[in-house]
C-alpha cells in the first residue's frame, strides 16, 4: 500500500524539508494525476455526497468505523488534493499522541473562508489540542494542517501573524492595565505606535471595556477578562480567529452579551472563525457549521439544521398515565411508525420511531385508547440531543 | 519550504507565503519587546526595591565601618600600595570583620534568584503563556528576552551600588583612586553581574522546570542557602575525602593532593567567584590553586612580594572567569531547551 515508501528507484523529487525532521506519514512531493485520482477514491463517500460538498470529509451523519477504509500513507499533495480554493483551515488526518493516549485521532477539516465553525465535544475530547497545533503551539504527531494555506509547524510566525487567539482560561498580566495589555500584545506584533493605540480605543469600547480599561487587569470580573481576551485577539487584525472556550465560566447573561458582540465583531470584520465549546446552546446562534468531537475524532459535522435533520426518521418520546407497555400496540398500529421502543434513561416512557412526523396521528390514537398523554416530544431538533446522539459517553455536567 | 509546488493553495496563500519569508528574515525582535516590558516590571516591583535596600545596607556598612578604622590609622597607612581597594577587602572588628566583597558574594546570588525563580512559571499560572505564544515571536524569545531582562536589571543594581559605595569611599578616606584601581572595581562589577547571571540562569531553570511559583522559590532560596551554610564546610570535607592528604608521604605527594582538593572546589561556581574576586582586588594575589609540588613552593617562597597588574590579575583567574561563563551558558541552555521542548497547555 505504502508505494511511496516501498520503492527505493523513485528519486525524490521534492523539494529538500526546511528542518530535517522525521514527518511520519508525509512526503512532500509533486503529485501526479494518479496519485490525485487515488486520494479521491480513497475519501469517496459511499452517498455521492462528494460532489456537493467535496471538502466535507466526514459526513453530516455519523460515520461508523467500519466505514472508514485502511489507512495508507499518501504524500501531502495528496491529502490536499481536494482542498477547496477558499479553505481557510485544513487538516487532513491530522493526529496527535501523548504517549499511549490519542488526544486528536486522524482529523480531517475544512473551514472555508468567511465561515463560523463549532467545534463541540466534552471536557478532553482533543478540542484545546487541535487548536494548539492550527497555531504551531504544538507538533502534530501525523497529518497534515494548512492555516491560510501556510504549515503551521514550519511558518508558525507567518501563521500566528494572521491568527487571533483566545486561549482556553485566558489571562492577563495583573499588573499591567487592561490597555497596557493589549499594548503589549501589539507591540509584540509589531503594530506602529499610533496605529495600536488607535485601533486598542476602537476595540476597547467594542468590548466595552472602555471604563475599565485604566483598572488594572488583575481586579478584572471573569467577564471583562473574557472581553478583554476577545480585543486581544483581534489587536493584530488577524483574518482568522480561534476561541478555545469563550463562554467557559460566565454567567447566563454575560455570555448572551458575549456571543451578540461576537457576532457583530465577526460580521464586521469577514472573519474566519473556529470556536471551541461544550456547551452548544450558547454557541448555537454564533456557528454555521458546527462538528461533534468526542474522544479525539470528529463523528459528524455539518450545518446544524443539517445534522438535526441528518437522519430522515423522526423520533418522538412519549409518555402516559399508567404503565408504559400500553403505548406499544397503540404505536405500533400507526402507519410509518418503524419501532416502539424503551426510552434509555426514562422507564416511563417510549420512544416511537417513525418515517414523517406522526406526533399528531399518535395523540390521537393515544385518546382514542384512553391513554392521557404526559409527554410528548419530537427528538433531533434539540441540540442536546444532537450531543448526545453523537456523543455517547456522555456530556459534562455544565452543558444544560 | 516543503515543495511550495505541489499543494493546491488557497487565494492569497502565495501573497502570505511571500510576506512570511520576508518576515522571516527580518526577525521581529521580539525578544527586546519582552525585555522592555519584564525590565519594566522588575523595577517597578516591590522586590527590586527591597533587594536594592537591602543589598545597600549590606554593602554600605562594613564600608563604612572599615573606611573609618582606615582613616583612623591614616599615617602608618600612608605608604601603603592600593589603599583605595582596601575598602572592599578589609573587614572592621565592629562588623564582625565582614568585608564589602564578602556580603556581595553572600547576596548576589539572592538577587539572581529573586528576579528569575517565577520568569517562566508566572506566565503559566496566570495563564498569559498560551496568550503570548500566540503572538508572532518565536519561542525561545521569551526565554532570551527574560533572561535579559534580569541582566540588566541586575547589573544595574550591582552598578548603582558599587558606583554609591566607591563615591561614598573616596568621600570619607579623601583619597583619589588611581585607574587601575578603578578598573579593577570595574571587572569587580563584571564578575558580579557574571556570578548573578549564573543564578539568573538557575532560577530561569527551576522557573521552567517548576510549576509552581513558591515551590521554585523555596527550591531556589534554599539551594542559595545551603550553599551558604553547608557549602563552606561540606565541599572542603568531601575534598578531603576524596583527595586525601598522607602526611606520612613525600612533601610532593601532599602538596599535590593539596592541589587537588583545591581543583575540586572550583566545581562550586562560590568558589570560582571568590577565585575571580580574590585575584582581582588584591594585587598582591600570585597563587589561588595551592602549589602543585615542592618546585613550585620552594620558587613561591623566593618570590620577591609584589603587585600584579590588573592584566595580569586577570590572566591568573581566567580559567575561573571561562569556567563561570560556561556554567551560566549550560544552566541557560538547559532551560533554553527544557522550555522548548514543553507543552504550552499547563
Amino acid at each position: 500500500m505504502t508505494e511511496d515508501r516501498t520503492n527505493p528507484s523513485e528519486p525524490r523529487r521534492g523539494a529538500p524539508l526546511k528542518r530535517a525532521r522525521p514527518r511520519v506519514g508525509l512526503d512532500a512531493r509533486p503529485a501526479g494525476p494518479t496519485r490525485q485520482a487515488h486520494a479521491l477514491d480513497d475519501d469517496a463517500n459511499p452517498d455521492g455526497e462528494r460532489q456537493v460538498r467535496p471538502w466535507e470529509v466526514e459526513a453530516a451523519t455519523p460515520v461508523a468505523a467500519e466505514d472508514q477504509p485502511k489507512r495508507r500513507r499518501r504524500t501531502v499533495a495528496e491529502l490536499l488534493a481536494d482542498v477547496p480554493e477558499d479553505a481557510v483551515i485544513v487538516t487532513r488526518r491530522l493526529t496527535k499522541k501523548y504517549g499511549e493516549f490519542t488526544a486528536v485521532d486522524s482529523l480531517n477539516l475544512t473551514i472555508r473562508r468567511g465561515e463560523v465553525f463549532g467545534l463541540l465535544g466534552p471536557n478532553g475530547a482533543g478540542k484545546t489540542t487541535t487548536v494548539l497545533m492550527l497555531l504551531g503551539l504544538t507538533e502534530p504527531t501525523k497529518g497534515v494542517v494548512r492555516v491560510v494555506g501556510l504549515d503551521p509547524t514550519r511558518e508558525p510566525l507567518a501563521v500566528k501573524r494572521q491568527v487571533g487567539y483566545l486561549p482556553d482560561n485566558v489571562g492577563f498580566y495583573a499588573g499591567l492595565s487592561g490597555r497596557e495589555n493589549l499594548r503589549y500584545t501589539a507591540k509584540l506584533n509589531g503594530i506602529p505606535r499610533r496605529e495600536a493605540e488607535a485601533r486598542i480605543d476602537e476595540l476597547l469600547a467594542e468590548v466595552r471595556l472602555e471604563d475599565a480599561a485604566d483598572k488594572k487587569a488583575g481586579e478584572y470580573s471573569r467577564g471583562m477578562r473574557q472581553r478583554l481576551g476577545i480585543a486581544d485577539a483581534l489587536v493584530k487584525s488577524p483574518t482568522v480567529l480561534i476561541l478555545d472556550e469563550p463562554t467557559i465560566a460566565i454567567d447566563p447573561a454575560g455570555v448572551e452579551e458575549l456571543l451578540g458582540m461576537l457576532r457583530r465583531l465577526v460580521d464586521e470584520r469577514d472573519l474566519t472563525v473556529l470556536l471551541s465549546s461544550h456547551i452548544l446552546g450558547q454557541v448555537q446562534s454564533l456557528c454555521d457549521r458546527v462538528g461533534f468531537y468526542a474522544n479525539g475524532k470528529m463523528v459528524a459535522s455539518g450545518p446544524l439544521d443539517e445534522l438535526a435533520g441528518g437522519t430522515a426518521e423522526v423520533e418522538l418520546e412519549v409518555g402516559v398515565e399508567g404503565a408504559p407497555s400500553a403505548i406499544d400496540p397503540v404505536a405500533g398500529a400507526i402507519p410509518g411508525v418503524s419501532s416502539v421502543r424503551p426510552h434509555e434513561r426514562n422507564d416511563r416512557f417510549r420512544i416511537v420511531t417513525a418515517s414523517s412526523d406522526v406526533a399528531a396521528p399518535l395523540a390521537t390514537a393515544l385518546a382514542a385508547a384512553g391513554l392521557p398523554i404526559v409527554h410528548l416530544r419530537r427528538r433531533g431538533t434539540d441540540l442536546l440531543e444532537l450531543y448526545r446522539r453523537y456523543v455517547p459517553e456522555g456530556i459534562d455536567g455544565r452543558a444544560h | 519550504m516543503a515543495a511550495p509546488t505541489d499543494t493546491p493553495r488557497p487565494a492569497g496563500g502565495a501573497a502570505a507565503r511571500a510576506a512570511s519569508r520576508r518576515s522571516e528574515r527580518a526577525p521581529s525582535g521580539g525578544w527586546r519587546t519582552i525585555a522592555g516590558k519584564e525590565m519594566a516590571d522588575h523595577l517597578g516591583s516591590i522586590r527590586f526595591i527591597v533587594l536594592l535596600v537591602v543589598v545597600a545596607i549590606a554593602a554600605v556598612v562594613p564600608m563604612y565601618f572599615i573606611s573609618s578604622d582606615i582613616s583612623s590609622v591614616a599615617p602608618q597607612a600612608a605608604g601603603q600600595p592600593a589603599i583605595f581597594l582596601a575598602l572592599f577587602v578589609a573587614g572592621s572588628n565592629a562588623v564582625g570583620g565582614v568585608t564589602t566583597i564578602a556580603f556581595a558574594a553572600l547576596f548576589v546570588p539572592l538577587v539572581g534568584i529573586a528576579f528569575g525563580f517565577d520568569g517562566i512559571n508566572s506566565e503559566r499560572s496566570q495563564g498569559t503563556l498560551s496568550r503570548l505564544l500566540a503572538q508572532p515571536i518565536h519561542r525561545d524569545d521569551v526565554v532570551n528576552g527574560k533572561f535579559a531582562a534580569g541582566i540588566a536589571v541586575i547589573a544595574l543594581m550591582i552598578g548603582v551600588l558599587i558606583a554609591f559605595v566607591t563615591a561614598l569611599g573616596i568621600l570619607r578616606l579623601g583619597i583619589i583612586p588611581s585607574p587601575e584601581e578603578l578598573a579593577r572595581v570595574f571587572v569587580w562589577f563584571l564578575a558580579t553581574v557574571l556570578y548573578a547571571s549564573f543564578w539568573l540562569a538557575f532560577a530561569l531553570l527551576i522557573s521552567t522546570a517548576i510549576r509552581s511559583t513558591a515551590s521554585a522559590a523555596l527550591v531556589g532560596f534554599g539551594t542559595w542557602l545551603a550553599l551558604i551554610l553547608f557549602g563552606g564546610f561540606l565541599l572542603p570535607a568531601l575534598a578531603g575525602a576524596l583527595f586525601p592528604v598522607d602526611t606520612t608521604g613525600t612533601p610532593d605527594a601532599i602538596l599535590s593532593a593539596n592541589a587537588a582538593q583545591h581543583l575540586f572546589l572550583r566545581l562550586s561556581p562560590a568558589t570560582l567567584y571568590q577565585d575571580v574576586v580574590t585575584a582581582v582586588m588584591n594585587p598582591n594575589t600570585h597563587n589561588l590553586l595551592g602549589l602543585g609540588n615542592l618546585g613550585q613552593y620552594v620558587s613561591a617562597q623566593e618570590q620577591v612580594p609584589n603587585l600584579l597588574s590588573i592584566d595580569q590579575s586577570i590572566l591568573l583567574v581566567w580559567p575561573q572567569i571561562v569556567a563561570l561563563v560556561a556554567l551560566t551558558t549550560l544552566l541557560f541552555a538547559l532551560a533554553y531547551v527544557m522550555f522548548l521542548r514543553q507543552e504550552v497547555r499547563a
